[in-house]
């Protein structure tokens, strides 16, 4: 997959819609924090009047306006958003059919057109035809969604491990046999903005509640296997541009994995309700190329050994 | 239509109820005790609305304006509780209490006393679910889920929400064993139970599963009132429990609830179908048989509300496979409808309309269900606004509009007057445009990555939370309407409603006159052709 795969994200990544048109790969590749520009500082009726036309017009109107699920920047993320759409384009048929029946039936078959009721009251052939067919339709989606769930599910040899354990209200990353672990909480200025009428238009803060003050930072193309507990309550970490969402549960290892295909910055949050602060702990991933990913982790445990020694 | 007795000679006059506050704190008719329990669920319905604008209110714009996160949650929670346990469950309750009786020609619900107390327990309950707001701490803000740990940490008032489920799980308990005794002692001799009307048997499936399941939920949260008070460790890690293992618990009775919620629904809408189509319910033992496969799937399917979880691959191809199973039987029903629809002579009062829109919009609900069955793109929803918009179809244009439907067909047979037909349609039409505009969007917001249960959110959410807020205010007002409609018709300032009310339809209840006299069916009906049942 390359960097024009992004064009078809929606998901958390680069709302902003001057970023649209630059060159993607080159975006991407830029992977560090000021990635991500302002999201502009449009009036709600402004939006409003623009998501209206947004609606009317082309989805592809505003990059503000997602109406579907992300497509994503894995090989799986690619396969659930097309099961998604699989099972979705199943249920657009089946209305056609089953609403037009009724629509037609409605104007067709009313009083007031003279229609005289019919007296039939059941018919061993429309129920068999009616349940058959929707057990083989069934059929047809269950088979790729086995197929699917089946390579989810397989976490074997990973190329790097990530023990992640959640807190009342952040998330703890400890890159297993690396020596380096740290916290990654809301950043400074979306919690500044984010306290009850604090003055500070969210339109005008980056990221608004899905930025942190340190990201995740992973090696791109590499199988990347997250092992999540908790501290306290239950957690769940989701990252929609990689399709994975797992329950961070005290007293639990769960498991679940990834392979970012691009560099990018890739945001996420809390999916599982956890008190008070639940909408205040997102997950902010950077994926960065393999060179980047060594000399950052090299910088960090220097970093780390030298804070020890002055310990 | 055939019925040799239809004219039931009535002694209304043996006696009528008693005088004052003592017709209702001691009623043991299944009339008056069947409008308490509408009158209930009308209360906790605007309660939990309201509790719905707060949240909506809040959700309008990025940024907090109006509340603190954990009254936001605890708004959440109590909406839930409230509009599950006080709105959707009492009103079919309320609906089997005043017809089932007239539906199978019996003189009353078959334990009078046990109905009495099933009811007053309720007031009871939510004064003291709803007195939690005011405790320190604030009212439980875990979700209505009540998931270990995170409930554990709620404040003074969490005992107070285990006995208050407690006591909402033994009234139901009490009134669905009142159901089926009912059903199945005092049907009119010629009533076998295939020949039962719809609303009938979809009542005493679900009273099975109400019977099957609470105790369940009691038990789950009897167990987290001791990790909490007794030192027990079934939940807690740390003490060797399982917080996963209540999960499990929780959706072994969650699920089949939400059929509870949904199959006295499919009642109502094959009642009042075939009534407006003027032509019988098309298939209506296998709209029986539907309903008891539905209810039986309803036991293996519970752990995809836990598809994130962390479960063995098998586990989670079961319950996918069994999940997706369900699509047939509701299927069935689905298509029977319409079939029913098919070549009859249809109008479109109130009833009707609200029944078409059930038809059309718990299909979508249906449709965004399969979706959720489907485990990888689950993990995409899971705990996401699609989840929202997918319950929300399913509860709102689904039950709550079954129940409305079920009171425009049946209000002129319990008050003997019309409704005004003019404000019906009214109503109708600003709640099912109102509903989409908050609803739908959900969908959108879930799809683009905004979880539940949050107070604040990004700013590429924006839009949609607004549209979806001011849909909420709208359908919220529109409900006033309805109120207004109820009123103006319960104090007789409608026409005259006639015995049979609509045109010609079948069932015992519309060959009692209008409004149904205090006891009916004194004397089982004798009925020549067993067809005029249903």
């Amino acid at each position: 997959m390359t960097g024009r795969a992004r064009a078809n994200c929606g998901g958390y990544i680069l709302r902003a819609e001057n970023k649209r048109n630059q060159n993607d790969a080159q975006l991407y590749a830029n992977t560090l924090r000021q990635l991500t520009g302002p999201q502009g500082e449009k009036s709600m009726i402004r939006k409003l009047s623009l998501s209206v036309f947004g609606l009317l017009g082309a989805s592809g109107a505003g990059a503000e306006w997602a109406l579907n699920m992300p497509r994503g920047v894995t090989e799986l993320s690619t396969e659930t958003y097309e099961l998604h759409m699989l099972v979705f384009y199943w249920c657009c048929a089946i209305a056609v059919v089953v609403f037009g029946a009724m629509i037609y039936s409605l104007f067709r078959h009313r009083k007031s057109k003279g229609a005289a009721p019919a007296k039939f009251s059941h018919s061993m052939t429309a129920e068999v035809i009616w349940t058959v067919i929707p057990i083989i339709i069934l059929l047809v989606m269950a088979v790729p969604s086995a197929e699917t769930l089946i390579r989810l599910e397989d976490s074997r040899k990973p190329d790097l491990t990530i023990v992640i354990t959640a807190y009342q209200w952040k998330w703890h990353y400890e890159y297993q046999g690396k020596d380096v672990a740290f916290f990654s909480t809301l950043s400074r200025t979306s919690r500044d903005a984010r306290r009850k009428n604090s003055g500070i238009d969210p339109f005008t803060v980056d990221n608004y509640l899905l930025d942190v003050d340190r990201p995740l930072i992973v090696p791109q193309g590499a199988k990347v296997r997250l092992l999540l507990t908790s501290n306290d309550v239950v957690h769940s970490w989701w990252v929609p541009d990689f399709a994975i969402k797992k329950d961070a549960i005290p007293g639990f290892m769960n498991e679940t994995w990834f392979r970012p295909e691009i560099v990018g910055v890739f945001r996420g949050q809390c999916a599982e309700l956890c008190g008070m602060d639940h909408g205040y702990m997102p997950i902010v991933v950077e994926v960065v190329e393999q060179d980047a990913f060594q000399a950052w982790l090299a910088s960090e445990k220097d970093g780390a050994a030298k804070f020890a020694a002055t310990d | 239509m055939s019925i040799a007795a239809a004219d039931v000679q009535h002694t209304d006059d043996q006696h009528g109820p008693a005088k004052g506050w003592r017709r209702w704190v001691y009623a043991t008719n299944h009339k008056d005790i069947g409008t308490m329990y509408l009158v209930l669920s009308l209360i906790m319905f605007l309660v939990g609305g309201l509790m719905a604008l707060v949240i909506r209110t809040e959700l309008m714009t990025p940024g907090l304006q109006f509340v603190q996160p954990d009254f936001f949650n605890q708004m959440t929670t109590m909406h839930a509780l409230v509009m599950v346990f006080g709105a959707v469950m009492p009103a079919f309750v309320g609906l089997a209490n005043w017809m089932i009786p007239m539906m199978i020609g019996a003189p009353d619900m078959a334990l009078p006393r046990l109905n009495n107390w099933s009811f007053w327990i309720l007031p009871v309950a939510f004064s003291i679910l709803i007195s939690t707001l005011f405790m320190p701490g604030g009212a439980p803000a875990s979700g209505w889920t009540m998931y270990p740990p995170l409930v554990l940490q709620t404040g003074n008032a969490f005992p107070y929400l285990i006995f208050s489920v407690h006591l909402l799980g033994i009234s139901s308990i009490m009134g669905a064993i009142n159901i089926i005794v009912t059903i199945v002692n005092l049907r009119t001799a010629e009533m076998s139970l295939l020949k039962m009307p719809m609303f009938v048997w979809t009542w005493l499936i679900t009273a099975y599963l109400l019977i099957a399941v609470m105790p369940v939920l009691a038990g789950a949260v009897t167990m987290l009132l001791t990790d909490q008070f007794f030192g027990t460790s079934f939940f807690l890690a740390a003490g060797g429990g399982d917080p996963v293992m209540f999960q499990h618990i929780f959706w072994f009775f969650g699920h089949p609830e939400v059929y509870i919620m949904i199959l006295p629904a499919f009642g109502v809408v094959s009642e009042i179908i075939p009534t407006f189509a003027r032509k019988p319910l098309f298939g209506h033992d296998s709209m029986v048989y539907a309903a008891s496969s539905i209810a039986f799937l309803s036991f293996i399917v519970w752990a995809h509300h836990m598809f994130t979880v962390g479960m063995p691959l098998s586990g989670q191809l079961f319950f996918m496979f069994a999940t997706m199973l369900i699509a047939v039987p509701t299927g069935v029903k689905v298509f029977n409808w319409t079939a029913t629809m098919w070549r009859g002579a249809m109008t479109f009062e109130t009833p009707m309309l609200f029944s078409l829109a059930f038809l059309f919009l718990f299909t979508i609900g249906g449709f965004s269900g399969l979706m959720l069955a489907i485990v990888p793109s689950d993990i995409q929803y899971h705990d996401s606004y699609f989840v929202v918009a997918h319950f929300h179809y399913v509860l709102v244009p689904g039950s709550i509009f079954a129940i409305m439907a079920a009171v425009y067909y049946w209000l002129p047979k319990w008050t003997g007057r019309m409704y005004n037909e003019k404000l019906g349609k009214l109503h109708f039409w600003l709640s099912t445009v109102f509903v989409n505009v908050t609803f739908f969007p959900m969908h959108f917001l879930g799809l683009a990555g905004m979880p539940r249960r949050i107070p604040d959110y990004s700013t590429q959410f924006a839009d949609f939370n607004a549209i979806a807020s001011i849909g909420a205010i709208g359908f919220g007002l529109s409900q006033l309407l309805f109120v207004y409609v109820v009123v103006h018709c319960v104090r007789h300032n409608g026409a005259q409603a006639s015995g049979e009310v609509w045109d010609s339809p079948k069932g015992l209840e519309w060959t009692l006159p209008s409004p149904a006299p205090y006891h009916t069916f004194d004397e089982p009906p004798r009925v020549a052709d067993g067809a005029a049942f249903s």
